[in-house]
């Protein structure tokens, strides 16, 4: 490069800095097929090849366990069991002690954990595992929430949160009703199934490469088993092939599995789980069962309400805790609760353990509510929309949720008035209530839902990020922090933030694999946090190093550090101008440190459990989607015929990479509310386990009308990094509309006056049935 | 060692198989292949192939085959057994087509042959010998110049994790030239057979519309 061009052409910006739209710093690897993930990676010699071994029971005595003809088959060289542990059989993200590497007396659910083979090849290994004679004396298995229910079966105690007096609202309220509603889990079907690769290290350390979400956390289970120190383990994760919380705490146990066989047998081991195996081995989104009692006035405004929420969490914790809380913490959505109970239950049942699914909990509270609101319309007969607008968080003191936090950032109001109006939501609802007069077989239905979701992790220790920034001699940036880059685009808005710091061109800047070894004791990836905290933990680190280098350039310069500024690639020092790489190789020489960590912890938030009190959010993410639909009354399918977007990610880092987030999002989640059905049979056994019956959206389902916007001219309210907002989560929620947009078709079926029971997902069956029960009621009526 | 009976349904043969200490691609692929879950477009050579060929004991005899991939061959000596998708992946180090399900199900495995998409984990490699298969590496030009169809994706975004990437671009390729991207509602119908969990979607149609006018031109 000819500097003295560069130095005459003055750039008055960097390429790449923040709020710039621009593609994933992976596209090309992507589109060529040269990114690699950790089944890419290619395998040191000797690599061997990991298979679990699966219980074949729901609920299970295990009477015999008989490996030797596992042991013999061709290719095998370890079977690995609960005896080969020599620390802890327990691979729990909270250290609960319920998550055993390989299940021992008991197996607890189908698909559990027996044993894992080591073979030569992967196929040998799949094939070794059929080989095993396992007697079992069955247990009788709880299987669902009411299971749970009935037999008090829980795998944490039951927490409640109140605010006023809910019994006596709702009893004093001029209207009064109670219902139940049902939502089903979801399975994340990350392209990439979870993968590891552990390779033996000198002194019987390792280093894991593992597709997860949280390396810091597998480091730590994968030394619980080994019976070492953290500092023993190293884990590393470039990219991976899709998370959604499913590798968030799901990718300890293989990665477990392959470091232990490979310190046993001092070869690299590769786990990568079978897709089958994947599925009926691995957590999903945690399904509810919502009982509600709610109390209101004559233009539908809640007066008092009562939850009951009954999540089926699977047979141990994992994250269910926490994701029990934030379904309360949902259950609100937007909306002010004069008087509020919020109970919740954490069932214990004999189904794989329920995991983080992106919303965590979330998007089952706010479901409840927006059925709420549907159910007062429809019994007050008013426009469900309108319900929702007089339930709107407003002034104090109608800003104060179930929790007693301040809303103090509510932009509902003007944001549900602009798509109100920019979808023409009540002139096509006046077209589709015509339209539905005339067609009898047809029906068409439309629903605005807004979304306000909490943007922190509500275990307030969490809240804390560590970034690593060297800056060499020859300017070129190294970047490195403990966010994880799951396709949500987290690497390159972190990069934008450090060259935007420095005032460097984003091609300057390395992003560099997460790695326990860099940047350690970090949180996971999630929680939509990854760039709220990432991005400001790297600004921290980046700023360090301009500190160092201005106050170097001062002293050198003899000027006064006023007098000097990182422009576009250069620094201005008093009246001259040094090429920055120029002034970093002279610092260097100077011997200035150019390396530097970066620290952030999440400002402001404090939450006291005991009390379901405090402030779990620094802000809230806003949106608002508009949905309509054509439902086919005799076969129970639908269309989604046009959705409208408009979404909040507040001064937006990268208005290309948050774009992608809401529409995947929105798409995800329209296929766990319509299409994805997890179907477990009486044994337990999931029978819904591979793609040909388990209907995730393609191509196909897209909405053909699909009109998205980020809310303009709306910086965050707090100071997050470069006032951008959160936006992994949120969009998910937005398909709630495509849900109510359903029952609303279904509801003109009854001139919009009663409620159709519909549970979640919206199936064709479901659907049919809830048509069904819907004229049966009319009937029974006339 | 028993054998459920082949009119066992696919969808079953997972769970009864593991109870029965039985796993064989074949169960799979007689379910699959009558399933509707493959494109139209895609052959079933491999699958027919696969059928006959996965019934054998543990042992199975290795053969040497020829395997021309993105203009150039390669020799092996490979189990009979072995798909082109592990040919592709463990012996010749083209990762770049991925493994998503191993099952015909996403898509991310797809490959050309003979210029045709196909699903290489359910492709025998004895299959296509003599034939020409073309991955995601093999489809740049010589000089490093990007095919439309994958400058279109950076240029739409057309991924967020870009596991599904690889494949979605073989079948867009396909889509592009083999002149069925008329419409919209044509490339959605014929990009139905890749999934993509992240749904990129909406971008995915998008780019594969602008290449198509770039091919055209
Ligand atoms: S890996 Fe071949 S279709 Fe999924
Ligand atoms: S980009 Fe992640 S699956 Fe398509």
């Amino acid at each position: 490069m000819n500097l003295h061009s560069a130095a005459t052409a003055e750039p008055t910006t960097i390429r790449g800095g923040v709020h710039n739209t621009l593609a994933h710093d992976s596209a090309a690897k992507h589109a060529t097929g040269a990114a690699i993930y950790v089944d890419d990676i290619p395998e040191p010699a000797g690599t061997l090849h990991a298979a679990p071994g699966l219980s074949a029971r729901a609920r299970a005595r295990i009477k015999n366990i008989d490996l030797s003809n596992v042991r013999a088959a061709p290719g095998v060289v370890l079977v690995l069991t609960a005896a080969d542990i020599p620390g802890t059989n327990d691979v729990s993200p909270i250290g609960a002690g319920d998550d055993p590497l390989f299940a021992t007396e008991e197996v607890e659910f189908h698909g559990q954990v027996l044993f894992a083979v080591i073979a030569e090849s992967h196929e040998a290994a799949r094939r070794a595992t059929r080989l095993a004679k396992i007697e079992y004396e069955e247990l009788p298995a709880l299987l669902t929430v009411d299971d749970a229910l009935r037999t008090q079966s829980f795998v944490l105690p039951e927490h409640v949160m109140k605010r006023g007096d809910p019994v006596s609202a709702i009893t004093h309220a001029p209207h009064r009703m109670k219902g139940q509603f049902r939502l089903g889990g979801q399975e994340h079907f990350y392209l990439e199934g979870q993968a590891s690769l552990a390779v033996p290290m000198e002194d019987g350390d390792v280093l894991v490469h593992c597709s997860t979400q949280h390396p810091s956390e597998v480091q730590h289970n994968v030394a619980h088993v080994l019976g070492r120190p953290n500092n023993a383990v190293t884990v590393e994760c470039r990219r991976m092939g899709g998370g959604f919380g499913g590798k968030e705490t799901q990718g300890s146990q293989w990665a477990a599995i392959a470091a232990l066989a490979a310190v046993k047998l001092k070869r690299p081991v590769k786990c990568r789980l079978d897709r089958d195996d994947d599925m009926i081995a691995t957590g999903k989104r945690h399904d509810f069962r919502i009982d509600y009692e709610v109390g209101y006035d004559d233009q539908g405004r809640i007066l008092g309400i009562s939850f009951d929420h009954a999540a089926r969490c699977g047979y141990s914790a994992d994250l269910s805790g926490a994701i029990a809380d934030r379904a309360m913490f949902h259950a609100d959505n937007g909306y002010f609760f004069e008087a509020v109970q919020i109970r919740s239950r954490r069932c214990k049942t004999n189904t794989v353990s329920n995991t983080a699914f992106r919303g965590f909990g979330g998007p089952q509270g706010m479901l409840g509510i927006e059925e709420v609101m549907d159910a007062i319309a429809r019994e007050r007969g008013l426009d469900p929309l309108d319900v929702r607008r007089i339930n709107l968080y407003g002034d104090a003191p109608r800003n104060v949720t179930p929790y007693h936090m301040q809303v103090e950032d509510n932009i509902l109001p003007e944001l549900i008035t602009q798509i109100e109006e920019s979808s023409a939501y009540r002139r096509r609802r006046q077209e589709i209530t015509q339209w539905n007069r005339q067609n009898a077989y047809l029906k068409k239905g439309i629903a605005l839902t807004p979304v306000k979701f909490g943007i922190s992790f509500t275990t307030t220790h969490l809240n804390q990020a560590g970034a690593l920034v060297h800056v060499y001699t020859d300017g070129s940036v190294h970047l490195n922090h403990g966010g994880t880059e799951m396709g949500q685009g987290l690497f390159i808005k972190v990069a934008q933030v450090v060259a935007e710091e420095f005032q460097i061109d984003l091609d300057q800047v390395k992003i560099t694999p997460t790695n326990t070894g860099k940047v350690p004791n970090t949180s996971a990836t999630a929680a939509s946090s990854g760039s709220d905290m990432n991005g400001m933990a790297a600004q921290a680190a980046a700023r360090k190093i301009k500190q160092r280098l201005t106050e170097f350039a001062a002293e050198k310069y003899k000027v006064t550090a006023e007098d000097i500024a990182f422009l576009p690639n250069r620094v201005r020092i008093g009246n001259q101008e040094v090429p920055f790489r120029d002034l970093v190789k002279q610092a260097y020489m100077g011997r200035v440190s150019l390396s530097a960590t970066g620290y952030y912890r999440t400002p402001k938030i404090h939450y006291d459990r005991e009390t379901a009190s405090g402030r779990p959010f620094l802000y809230f993410a806003y949106g608002a989607a508009v949905s309509e639909v054509m439902i086919d009354t005799l076969t129970g399918e639908h269309t989604l015929l046009r959705v409208d977007i408009l979404h909040d990610a507040g001064k937006s880092l990268n208005p290309a990479i948050d774009l992608g987030q809401v529409e995947g999002g929105f798409i995800q989640g329209m296929g766990w509310l319509t299409s994805e059905e997890l179907w477990f049979d009486e044994q337990g056994r999931l029978r819904t386990h591979a793609p040909s019956t388990y209907k995730i959206p393609t191509c196909s389902d897209r909405p053909a009308d699909f009109r998205m916007q980020l809310l303009e001219n709306n910086p965050n309210r707090e100071e997050t990094i470069h006032r951008s907002k959160a936006v992994g989560e949120p969009p998910l929620m937005l398909a709630i509309s495509a849900f109510r947009a359903i029952s609303d078709a279904i509801a003109s079926i009854a001139n919009y006056r009663i409620l159709p029971r519909l549970d979640a997902p919206a199936t064709p069956e479901r659907v049919l049935f809830a048509i069904e029960e819907l004229q049966a009621r009319m009937e029974a009526a006339e | 060692m028993k054998r459920p009976p082949t009119s066992q349904p696919t969808t079953s043969s997972g769970a009864t198989a593991r109870e029965d200490g039985v796993f064989n691609r074949r169960h799979f692929l007689v379910g699959t292949a009558t399933s509707a879950v493959l494109p139209l477009s895609f052959g079933t050579t491999g699958v027919r192939e696969a059928v006959t060929d996965a019934a054998l004991p543990t042992q199975v005899p290795s053969s040497s085959v020829a395997l021309l991939v993105n203009g150039r061959t390669h020799r092996l000596i490979l189990d009979n057994r072995t798909t082109l998708l592990d040919a592709l992946r463990e012996h010749l180090a083209l990762t770049g087509t991925k493994k998503g399900c191993d099952h015909g199900q996403c898509g991310a495995c797809t490959v050309h042959l003979d210029g045709e998409p196909i699903l290489s984990c359910l492709t025998l490699v004895a299959s296509v010998e003599g034939r020409a298969v073309t991955t995601i590496e093999g489809l740049a030009q010589a000089d490093g110049a990007l095919h439309p169809v994958q400058q279109a994706f950076i240029d739409h975004d057309a991924f967020q994790c870009g596991y599904c990437t690889p494949g979605q671009i073989m079948s867009a390729v396909a889509c592009v030239e083999g002149d069925r991207a008329g419409s919209d509602a044509e490339i959605r119908e014929y990009m139905s057979g890749n999934l993509c969990r992240c749904a990129a979607y909406p971008n995915i149609v998008a780019a594969i519309r602008a290449a198509k006018t770039e091919v055209r031109s």
